[in-house]
């Protein structure tokens, strides 16, 4: 398994153009290319989260001091925020970008992945969120920006999920490589 | 030391700076001192606070930060204090009212009553300067020199277990809300 360095580039500029300027996350094996590029950005601010919720709140800070951002995690970490998400940017109507790497779903071979997988938009519908699915490196310049405009205009969270046929070149299965967390 | 003299006391030099309190209590007695645009309550999401104040100064490293903690809030979140560290926000002064318990919620004893020391582990945590303060005098003279050092201070306060008589006030959360990002806005 490799992670895809030019899928995550597409989504990286699509950040970029839709103008993120601080970029929270924490790592994960499918987000470590996106996480390299936004340290090697002297224009992108990255914060390094101990926890996911963390970034709810500094995402809060950022976009009512006039910056934009988004948070990068794992649906795991998804799953860790949810009380910031809920208490601080629905309760107070923060337009928070979400990129979610939608582990545990077909092709998993994690294990442990496989719980957070299967749950992840259920709880998205739940939490009333708008969420789409990002699979297709064509799509996601239009729909990195769409869920900008749309997290801007409702005032509120909107999650991308990253998906693995975005993120995954498979390999010819020498072997999978653990993933994250 | 009571939470409202403290507050009282350094209120003056709260007017020009960019202010961030958690909920309960500390809202409601910052609120009972005078309002101002900017200042800004989280009425929920416990110790997200800091982490809300760290957004703000990495956005706005020109604008004074002051974060109004406590010490429950800041034990939900002991890793939001890895991070504050880490970036080291030098606009950042982290002020946490240690009452020993959750007052808000009936008083029930934090682990800081059982010794948990919380300005030890935000200088475990990497926080340049900490300190602790037991008296109104200490404490002015150290929001005076964290802020005269210009770099990330965390003062954890310990003040008695006693708050206002009411948490809700007449201010609604998204009003604050607009109207602090309208400030924010302002100071460009």
């Amino acid at each position: 398994m490799a992670v895809s360095v030019a899928n995550s580039r597409v989504i990286y500029d699509a950040l970029k153009a839709s103008g993120v300027r601080m970029l929270s996350a924490l790592p994960e094996t499918w987000l470590v290319h996106l996480i390299r590029m936004a340290e090697d950005d002297a224009e992108m601010t990255l914060v390094r989260l101990a926890k996911e919720e963390e970034g709810v709140g500094i995402s809060a800070g950022a976009h009512l001091a006039g910056v934009k951002s988004a948070m990068l995690m794992q649906n795991h970490g998804f799953l860790a925020s949810i009380n910031g998400i809920v208490s601080c940017a629905q309760l107070y109507r923060i337009p928070l970008l979400m990129l979610i790497s939608h582990r545990g779903s077909f092709g998993e071979r994690d294990p442990w992945q496989t719980e957070g997988g299967a749950v992840t938009a259920a709880l998205l519908d739940t939490l009333r969120i708008p969420y789409e699915s990002l699979d297709d490196p064509g799509v996601v310049a239009r729909r990195v920006a769409q869920a900008q405009t749309l997290a801007t205009a409702s005032n509120k969270p909107v999650a991308l999920l990253l998906t693995r046929d975005l993120m995954v070149e498979e390999d010819s299965g020498a072997g999978a490589k653990a993933g994250g967390r | 030391m009571t939470r409202a003299d403290a507050l009282r006391s350094i209120y003056p030099a709260l007017v020009d700076r960019v202010v961030i309190t958690i909920m309960g209590a500390v809202a409601a007695e910052l609120q009972s001192l005078g309002h101002r645009p900017n200042f800004f309550y989280l009425q929920h999401a416990m110790g997200l606070a800091s982490s809300m104040g760290l957004g703000v100064a990495l956005a706005r490293p020109e604008l004074p930060v002051v974060v109004l903690d406590g010490d429950g809030s800041v034990l939900m979140n002991l890793g939001g204090l890895t991070t504050l560290a880490r970036y080291r926000p030098r606009n950042l002064v982290h002020i946490v009212f240690d009452n020993e318990s959750l007052l808000s919620v009936g008083g029930f004893p934090t682990a800081t009553s059982t010794g948990s020391d919380l300005a030890a582990l935000a200088a475990a945590a990497g926080v340049p300067r900490t300190v602790t303060v037991r008296s109104l005098d200490a404490f002015a003279r150290e929001f005076d020199a964290a802020v005269a050092a210009r770099d990330l201070t965390t003062i954890v306060a310990k003040v008695e277990a006693v708050g206002p008589s009411a948490y809700v006030t007449d201010l609604a959360l998204l009003e604050n809300r607009f109207q602090f990002q309208r400030y924010l806005a302002g100071r460009r």
